[in-house]
């Protein structure tokens, strides 16, 4: 069945309409907590993505060796491992931007956006299906923080990865870059982005419907003439 | 064979009973409260200056604005006719300190009736009271601009810029009662003066705007949790007319505690959501980091409406308890 799916569509697919963020509302602790400015975003969705990518690589080619009493402290631990290397490649590489993610690299171990996507997807598809699935979605991940991030730093401090964005007589609302500003944020973000394509679902659906009546309309009439 | 076809210009409408006719409407009481709040607006300009006036002008046209704009966007029918979007920036503008600016202003009145009214789909769908939720906003977005407090027109010698109850609870300073009862305090607009508010306040209860249960819970509320800790302690914690003459606590007893839609509609649920709210303001002015709670505790007590309507449901009649 999952090949009928084409090879793009697995990657794609986590961009958007799976979007991890907006439409699973997956892994919302390190979505809400982190993002207090562009920078963080960022960091923090490349982190979760390196383990992702690296974390299905390994889970699916492993698959059919686990037996499936014990695969989520499997997964759990074939995580964790990525997780200790990111950890510390960031403690000695980057020890500012460790400091101000904290306690969230470690904590990507229960990101359950890692987590589902080994139990959904890494576990029963191919090792190339497996990382295609595991970049989009961290792709889309990236998107989401990035965009959230940005909209927080920008009313937050006026300034967008670290530039002056607004002009200086703008006044920095607080409430943006506190937890509040967090919710409040992603909150509006996904109402509107869900009214969106809820109203393109609908269009999709008032078009099927006008084609299935302008059919039947034809096949009414029919008869009629045949008499 | 007839054919009966049914004409469009006759409509037939359903409503289940009871059938209330009644001269009030949503209209009409609406701007009775904007009545009620004139002498709280004649309080301010009185001790402030007329700068505050052009506040309420900020407010009110930001709130009527955007209701607008979110009704037109939606394609719903456009009612700030009814008065509620007025009252929202009106009650807003009384609740922020003298001289604000006027752009966190209009900010403060589009959060209020955009994020607390018009998202959950406008009038009577709102849980938590507009102006509140615009005022939360603003506290938690500058939160030193909002704490700014101007010293009043007929200042005498000693009295500071600061709150009666940011005074006493930083520095242990009392207040004199005449000042706070005329308002010549520091304080936002419209709650300073408690004569002024409790004018149009009792106004409201005898016009039979609001009900009377959720005011006097809170005032009794405030003197049973309020006495009691000042019965414990004289000198650490304020006493009771202290209490219930400071800060917004008549304000909000009598304007926005009794919101029609964010307040029960019980009896029962009324005296529980007043003396509720009384008693988490006591927690957070003596206990709390603020000197002033009456905004977080009406929106505490605000979520809570649900539950409350819930629980003290009246029971059908012949119903077995």
């Amino acid at each position: 069945m999952a090949n009928k799916v084409t090879a793009a569509k697995e990657f794609i697919k986590g961009l958007w309409d799976q979007n991890p963020v907006f439409k699973q509302v997956l892994g919302m602790c390190p979505v809400l907590a982190v993002t207090v400015s562009a920078e963080n975003g960022i960091a923090m969705a490349l982190a979760t993505t390196f383990v992702l990518v690296f974390s299905s690589f390994v889970v699916s080619i492993i698959k059919n060796w686990i037996p499936s009493q014990v695969r989520i402290a499997a997964y759990i631990l074939i995580i964790a491992t990525f997780v200790t290397i990111v950890d510390l490649v960031m403690k000695a590489q980057f020890p500012a931007l460790s400091k101000a993610l904290g306690p969230f690299i470690p904590l990507i171990i229960v990101n359950c956006l890692i987590l589902g996507r080994q139990e959904a997807f890494a576990s029963k598809n191919s090792v190339g299906r497996a990382v295609l699935d595991a970049l989009g979605m961290g792709t889309g991940f990236l998107i989401a923080l990035f965009l959230l991030g940005a909209t927080r730093e920008l009313f937050g401090t006026g300034m967008i990865l670290g530039f002056q964005i607004m002009p200086e007589v703008y006044e920095p609302w607080l409430i943006m870059i506190l937890p509040a500003g967090a919710f409040l944020t992603l909150g509006l973000m996904m109402g509107f982005f869900n009214s969106y394509s809820e109203k393109k679902k609908a269009e999709e659906r008032n078009t099927i419907v006008e084609k299935y009546r302008q059919a039947k309309r034809q096949a009414e009439t029919k008869p009629l003439e045949a008499n | 064979m007839t054919t009966i076809t049914a004409n469009p210009s006759y409509k037939l409408e359903f409503a289940s009973s009871p059938h209330v006719h009644s001269r009030w409407s949503t209209k009409r009481a609406m701007w009775m409260v904007v009545i009620a709040l004139v002498p709280c607006m004649i309080s301010a300009v009185l001790f402030y200056g007329f700068y505050q006036l052009l506040i309420m002008a900020v407010s009110v046209l930001f709130a009527v604005l955007t209701e607008a704009a979110v009704k037109y966007f939606r394609k719903r029918e456009i009612t700030i006719g009814d008065g509620s979007a007025v009252i929202t920036g009106l009650l807003l503008a009384l609740i922020v300190p003298p001289n604000f600016s006027l752009v966190f202003t209009a900010l403060g009145a589009v959060v209020a009736i955009g994020l607390g009214k018009e998202i959950f789909g406008g009038l009577g769908f709102n849980i938590f009271n507009p102006a509140l939720v615009g005022r939360a906003f603003l506290q938690a977005a500058f939160p030193v601009q909002i704490t700014t407090w101007t010293v009043p027109n007929y200042a005498v010698e000693g009295v500071t810029s600061a709150t009666p109850l940011a005074a006493f609870k930083f520095d242990k300073v009392g207040t004199e009662v005449s000042n706070m009862f005329f308002g010549n305090i520091g304080g936002s607009l419209g709650e300073t003066s408690a004569i002024a508010v409790l004018i149009g306040g009792l106004f409201l209860v005898f016009a039979g705007v609001i009900n009377y249960r959720v005011p006097l819970a809170m005032i009794l509320g405030m003197v049973i949790f309020g006495g009691l800790f000042w019965l414990i302690d004289g000198t650490t914690f304020p006493d009771p007319i202290f209490q219930l003459t400071a800060g917004g606590f008549l304000f909000g007893t009598f304007f926005m505690a009794t919101d029609w839609v964010s307040s029960p509609v019980t009896p029962k649920g009324m005296w529980i959501f007043g003396l509720g709210i009384s008693l988490v303001l006591v927690m957070i002015r003596l206990f709390g980091g603020l000197p002033e709670g009456v905004m977080y505790a009406i929106l505490f007590m605000n979520g809570f409406v649900p539950l409350i309507n819930r629980y003290t449901r009246p029971t059908i009649f012949g119903e077995a308890k």
